[in-house]
């Protein structure tokens, strides 16, 4: 069970939350060509430690926010607020 | 050493202490034909058939840790071919045939078990798609037919008809079954050991040399190896390894969970399926009742499962079978699923010329052991996608000729 930090709501259980895929992925102009396209729609960085992701606290507030976890322990590194920069990662 | 009622009877004069090891360790040498990375189902079902079916001898197949520790350890054990596409139904039935032979085959017994399949329909819409499934599944060439509620009970006497998730109908196949997944495994190191594949546990894959766009071999925790084709079986690596010879994939890694309950004695004689409420039931032959659950939401290596799907698990398989309550949870774990976007597997060629891959299997490769080692195996010995899997390629995702298969675990990723 994870026990995610909502920066509204504040600690709060894992089946009150909606995971929203990775964070941070820009959506390519228009006149991109195919390889661009097919990697922005499919590809996925799916890395074994930390990962920057979206989650919803659908069942609380509603709200949208980011979150870095690592996927190897499940630990919660940082949450913060949609449209802020990555975080700088102390270690890995 | 081929294994026979003599050879049973022999070994029980001597207290069955003699028997020689199934396969043989392998010592890794510095170049080979063909490197398989991953020793789990796959990649050593690829490697028997380049040895058997192409006569390739110089074969490796490295694991980081144990053959079959991964998912083909892992899984509910279940094979069946009801899948919707047709692309998907010709590869998986195609996979249960070779099932169907595979003891033989192998001279090893396998113990699958045909006792069926049923998948639940809990309300008339499910009961609308169940059809067009069936129906589907049968255009395909495939054993299915529909069931009504009765037909059910008394296929499946320890169900609920009428609880909270009551049954509005469901389709049968019959072919489908459990297999004994170690067996697998084994079974496939024995015939491919015999062949001379060196199986080579503990070498983990760091790095790949590719040399203008060409891979010529790997960099190991046990040394440099080189190989002219070399092919990526690692489920839920796969993104990490395709990374080291520049590849992104389509793949999220997540966690998907079974568990099993104490032996009881035989209750339930069939595979039983609720798509809707993530849920895998059967009963070993040892008598457990094996559940297998739906993947966790979020990316994870973590090879544990979340507590809140396992719950919702639990809750619907007791509403199914309220009988089940009184038994005890002995075992839960989980294993890594590489997901792909459409459900399908990817497999075939890679932009590295050499490279191969065969991942992606999501939360349903282990039924497709045999079909993949064999389309794999001719893929890799001549270069060109083997006809069933041609549409399986990476490529279909810049083309947007993608086999969207719900049907691959029957539940919502």
């Amino acid at each position: 069970m994870l026990r995610i930090p909502c920066p509204y709501c504040g600690l709060r259980d894992e089946p009150e939350f909606t995971f929203g895929g990775p964070a941070h992925v820009a959506r390519p102009p228009l006149t991109a060509d195919d390889a661009t396209w097919t990697d922005y729609l499919f590809g996925r960085d799916n890395p074994a430690g930390a990962h920057f992701e979206r989650w919803s606290h659908a069942y609380g507030c509603g709200q949208w926010f980011n979150m870095v976890r690592n996927t190897l322990t499940h630990e919660i590194v940082a949450v913060y607020a949609m449209g802020e920069p990555k975080p700088t990662l102390s270690s890995s | 050493m081929r294994y026979s009622v003599w050879t049973l009877l022999g070994n029980a004069i001597t207290g069955q202490q003699n028997w020689p090891a199934a396969w043989r360790e392998g010592t890794l040498r510095r170049r080979y034909d063909v490197i398989v990375i991953g020793g789990g189902g796959h990649g050593l079902a690829t490697a028997y058939y380049l040895a058997k079916n192409h006569g390739l001898r110089s074969i490796a197949v490295l694991e980081r840790g144990w053959i079959g520790g991964g998912n083909s350890g892992r899984n509910t054990q279940v094979v069946r071919s009801n899948y919707f596409c047709s692309a998907s139904s010709a590869f998986y039935d195609q996979s249960l045939k070779l099932y169907e032979e595979l003891g033989r085959e192998l001279n090893f017994n396998v113990m699958l078990s045909q006792r069926g399949l049923v998948w639940l329909a809990h309300s008339e819409h499910e009961l609308e798609v169940s059809r067009r499934w069936c129906n589907a599944i049968r255009m395909n060439g495939v054993d299915s037919e529909m069931l009504t509620p009765e037909q059910i009970k008394h296929v499946v006497p320890p169900i609920n008809l009428r609880g909270r998730l009551p049954i509005a109908g469901g389709f049968l196949q019959r072919r489908a079954g459990i297999c004994r997944h170690d067996a697998v495994v084994w079974g496939y190191a024995r015939a491919a050991s015999a062949l001379g594949v060196d199986i080579v546990q503990n070498c983990e894959v760091l790095g790949f040399d590719i040399v203008h766009g060409r891979v010529c071999g790997v960099r190991t925790s046990q040394g440099p190896v080189q190989a002219d084709k070399i092919v990526m079986n690692v489920a839920g690596y796969s993104s990490h390894l395709a990374r080291l010879a520049g590849l992104r994939l389509p793949i999220t890694t997540m966690a998907l969970q079974a568990m099993v309950t104490e032996p009881v004695k035989p209750v339930l004689d069939i595979v039983v399926v609720s798509a809707s409420v993530h849920a895998y039931v059967s009963q070993s032959d040892r008598g457990e009742i094996v559940i297998g659950a739906g993947a966790d939401a979020y990316n994870s290596y973590a090879q544990r499962g979340g507590l809140p799907q396992l719950r919702a698990t639990i809750q619907a398989v007791l509403e199914l079978f309220p009988s089940f309550s009184r038994l005890k949870l002995m075992r839960q774990w989980a294993g890594r699923v590489d997901v792909t976007p459409d459900t399908s597997p990817i497999m075939g060629l890679t932009p590295v010329d050499g490279l191969f891959v065969n991942c992606g299997w999501g939360t349903g490769g282990y039924k497709a052991i045999p079909a993949g080692g064999t389309t794999m195996a001719h893929t890799i010995a001549t270069g060109r996608p083997h006809p069933l899997i041609a549409g399986f390629g990476l490529d279909r995702f810049r083309t947007g000729a993608l086999i969207n298969e719900d049907a691959a675990a029957g539940v919502a990723h």
